[in-house]
C-alpha cells in the first residue's frame, strides 16, 4: 500500500475490514483482504481494471452478497447481521440500469417508491421530483425501452434516491454510455456531492475517479494496492509533463530548448515527432518554452501541458497497465453477454 | 404498519408492476389469449370426430383437457418473467430494498395467477361458441375453475425456482416449455390413454394433468371417459389427487423459492 490514510476521529459511514469472497470453491478469489472506508460525506472512488472485485465489493456493502470473512460496517450497520436495516439507508444504482424497461419512467419511480412504503401520494410527489431533478420530466411518460443509455442511467441512479440514503453506491455508473451521456452524469452525480451525501463510486475510467472523488483506492485482484487523494496518488508518480510535437527538422532544436527549460532530460518519439520532459514550474516553463521556439521560428505542432493520468498511477504501482485481468471474470461472469444486448 | 401488512403490500405492488406491464405491452395479453382459443378451435374441429358417441360431442372432454394445458403453461411464463427480471438486474435492485423477502416471489406469482383469469374467462367464452355447455350447477363450475386456477398457481412457483436458478429468459422458457408440453399430450386431455402402450398409461394415469383434466371434466359435468384403464386412485379420486399434488408442489417450491431468491445474484 503506498498511502494508507488515518482519519482521526472521523465519522466512517462505510468500513470494509479484510473482505474475502472467492467463487468455484475458492479458485477464483474475487476479494482478497480488501479494506477501504469512506468518511461521512465524501466520495471515494473505487478504481480498477474489470475482474478486479469493484462489483463484488459493491455488492458485499450493499448486503446482495455474503462474505466467506472479514466484516463491514455501513452506517454503523453490520450488513451481514443486520441486512434489512442496511437497506433502509442505502441506494445502489448498479452497472446496468436496473429498470423495468416496459413500463414508463414514472411507473418505475411510483413503483420503488411503493416498495420503500412510501405512500401513493408521497411515492409520486416524490417521482415528480426526482424526474424534475434528473431532466426528465418530458420522457416521464415514455417506455424505459425508448430511452438513451444516459437516460436509463440517470433514471436508474433517481431510483436509487428516492429516500435519500444516507450511503450510495454507484456501480460503474458511466460504463458503457458515449461521452455526451458520461459528461450529463457526472454533473448528475457532482450535484449530489454538493449536496453532501455520502458515495461510494466504483469506475475502471480514471478520469472519472479523478473529476468525481475525493478519496481513491486502487483495486486490482481484490486488494486495495494504493490510496489517497488524487493529487497524492499522482504525487507518487511525478509532476507535470511538457510535449511538443514539431516538425522533424525542429527535433534537435526543439529538444535543446526544452531541456534546458526543463532542467533535465527529455525523451523524443521520432515516429510522432513529440518531445516530453516533466516540468516543475508548470505553466511559466511552458510559456517560457513557447517564447524561445518562436525567437528561433520553429512552430509547434501540438503543445500541452499533460498533468499525469491515473492510467499513469496505475502504472507505476503495478508494473502494467489497467486492462482487463487475465482471470476470468469472475466478478461479473455474464457480462460479454449483456454488454452485446445494449 | 407491521411487517406482514408490508410484506402484503410489497407483494401487491410487483403484481399492479406486472398489470401494468400489460397495459403497456398489450401484445402479451393478446398473444397469451389467441394461443389458446387457436387450440380450442384447432382441436374441436381436426379431432371433432373423435367424439363419435360422447353425450354432447368431443368438444365437452376437450375444453376441460385446454383448460388445464393452458394453465400448465404458467410454469414457463412465471420461469420467463423472473429469468428477465434477474438478467436485467431488477432482482439485485429488489434486493437491496427494505422489503420482504418473499414479496417478489408472491408478487410475481399473483400476477401470474391473476393473468390466467383473464385468459380462463376468453377460452370459456371461446368454448362456449363451439358448443362447450357444462352440465353441472354454477357451483361446481365455478370450483372448477377455482381449480384450475389453484393448479396454475402452485405450478408458478415451479417456474419462479426454475427461473431464479437459470438466469437466462429465453433457455428458461424453452425448457419449461420442453417439459410441460409432452406432459400435457401424456395425458388423457385430448385422447384416451386407453390406446398408449401400457406403461405410458400407467404414466398418464398418474400424470397431474390427467388428474386435473378428470377432475375438471368431472366439475363441469362430464364423465371422464378418456382414460379409466386401470380403475387406479388417481383416476377413481382425480380432485383429491390433484389436490395432493398441488399441496405437495406449493410444499417443495414455495420455501425453495423464497430460499433462493434470497442470495440469488444475477451476476
Amino acid at each position: 500500500m503506498l498511502a494508507l490514510l488515518v482519519y482521526d476521529g472521523a465519522m466512517k459511514s462505510v468500513v470494509a475490514e479484510n473482505l474475502v469472497k472467492t467463487y468455484r470453491n475458492g479458485q477464483v478469489k474475487a476479494l482478497d483482504n480488501l479494506s477501504l472506508d469512506v468518511e461521512e460525506g465524501t466520495v471515494l472512488g473505487v478504481l480498477g481494471p474489470n475482474g478486479a472485485g469493484k462489483t463484488t465489493t459493491v455488492r458485499v456493502l450493499s448486503t446482495l452478497l455474503k462474505p466467506d470473512s472479514g466484516h463491514a460496517t455501513v452506517g454503523g450497520i453490520d450488513v451481514v447481521k443486520d441486512p434489512k436495516a442496511v437497506r433502509e439507508i442505502i441506494g445502489l444504482s448498479g452497472q446496468y440500469a436496473a429498470l423495468d424497461e416496459t413500463l414508463t419512467g414514472w411507473d418505475n419511480l411510483v413503483m420503488f417508491g411503493r416498495l420503500y412504503h412510501l405512500s401513493g401520494e408521497q411515492a409520486r410527489v416524490r417521482a415528480k421530483e426526482l424526474l424534475e431533478q434528473f431532466s426528465l420530466t418530458d420522457s416521464a411518460h415514455r417506455p424505459i425501452k425508448t430511452f438513451s443509455g444516459g437516460m436509463r442511467r440517470r433514471l436508474d441512479l433517481a431510483a436509487s434516491l428516492i429516500v435519500r440514503p444516507k450511503v450510495l453506491f454507484l456501480d460503474e455508473p458511466t460504463t458503457g454510455l458515449d461521452p455526451r451521456g458520461r459528461m450529463e452524469m457526472w454533473e448528475v452525480i457532482q450535484s449530489l456531492v454538493k449536496g453532501g451525501v455520502t458515495l461510494l463510486l466504483t469506475t475502471q475510467y480514471l478520469e472519472e475517479a479523478d473529476q468525481l472523488a475525493d478519496d481513491i483506492v486502487v483495486i486490482d485482484r481484490g486488494q486495495v494496492i494504493a490510496r489517497g487523494s488524487s493529487d497524492q496518488l499522482k504525487a507518487e508518480v511525478g509532476g507535470e509533463r511538457l510535449e511538443i510535437v514539431v516538425e522533424e527538422s525542429d527535433i534537435n532544436a526543439a529538444r535543446a530548448v526544452i531541456e534546458r527549460i526543463a532542467g533535465g532530460s527529455s525523451t523524443v518519439d521520432q515516429g510522432l515527432r513529440k518531445i516530453s520532459a516533466p516540468v516543475r514550474a508548470g505553466t511559466d516553463s511552458l510559456i517560457e518554452v513557447v517564447r524561445e521556439l518562436d525567437a528561433l521560428k520553429i512552430h509547434p505542432l501540438d503543445l500541452a501541458l499533460k498533468r499525469p493520468s491515473l492510467d499513469d498511477v496505475f502504472m507505476s504501482i503495478t508494473g502494467h497497465a489497467a486492462e482487463e485481468a487475465v482471470v476470468s471474470n469472475a466478478d461479473q461472469p455474464s457480462k460479454k453477454k449483456k454488454g452485446g444486448r445494449k | 404498519m407491521s411487517s406482514v401488512t408490508h410484506s402484503v403490500s410489497d407483494a401487491l405492488v410487483i403484481t399492479k408492476r406486472q398489470l401494468q406491464q400489460l397495459v403497456r405491452v398489450p401484445e402479451v395479453l393478446i398473444f397469451n389469449t389467441i394461443q389458446p382459443v387457436m387450440f380450442v378451435l384447432l382441436f374441436r374441429y381436426v379431432f371433432g370426430g373423435l367424439g363419435a358417441g360422447i353425450p354432447g360431442g368431443y368438444v365437452q372432454l376437450l375444453m376441460p383437457g385446454i383448460f388445464v394445458q393452458t394453465v400448465t403453461f404458467t410454469l414457463a411464463a412465471t420461469a420467463q418473467g423472473l429469468a428477465q427480471d434477474m438478467e436485467k438486474g431488477l432482482i439485485d435492485r429488489f434486493r437491496s430494498l427494505p422489503i420482504s423477502r418473499s414479496a417478489v416471489v408472491m408478487g410475481r406469482t399473483l400476477g401470474d395467477g391473476l393473468l390466467n383469469i383473464v385468459v380462463l374467462v376468453v377460452m370459456g367464452v371461446a368454448g362456449y361458441i363451439v358448443g362447450w355447455r357444462p352440465t353441472s350447477s354454477l357451483l361446481h363450475i365455478a370450483a372448477g375453475f377455482i381449480l384450475l386456477l389453484f393448479f396454475g398457481y402452485a405450478l408458478s412457483w415451479c417456474g419462479v425456482f426454475a427461473g431464479l436458478i437459470s438466469k437466462d429468459a429465453r433457455v428458461v422458457a424453452n425448457v419449461s416449455f420442453l417439459f410441460t408440453f409432452p406432459l400435457t399430450f401424456l395425458s388423457n386431455a385430448f385422447a384416451s390413454t386407453t390406446t398408449m402402450p401400457k406403461p405410458l398409461q400407467y404414466f398418464a394415469e398418474w400424470n397431474p394433468v390427467s388428474t386435473m383434466v378428470a377432475a375438471t371434466r368431472q366439475l363441469f359435468g362430464f364423465h371422464n371417459t378418456f382414460g379409466v384403464t386401470a380403475h387406479s386412485y388417481p383416476s377413481e379420486h382425480p380432485i383429491v389427487t390433484s389436490l395432493f399434488y398441488m399441496v405437495v408442489l406449493m410444499a417443495i417450491f414455495m420455501p425453495l423459492s423464497v430460499r433462493r431468491y434470497k442470495s440469488a445474484n444475477s451476476r
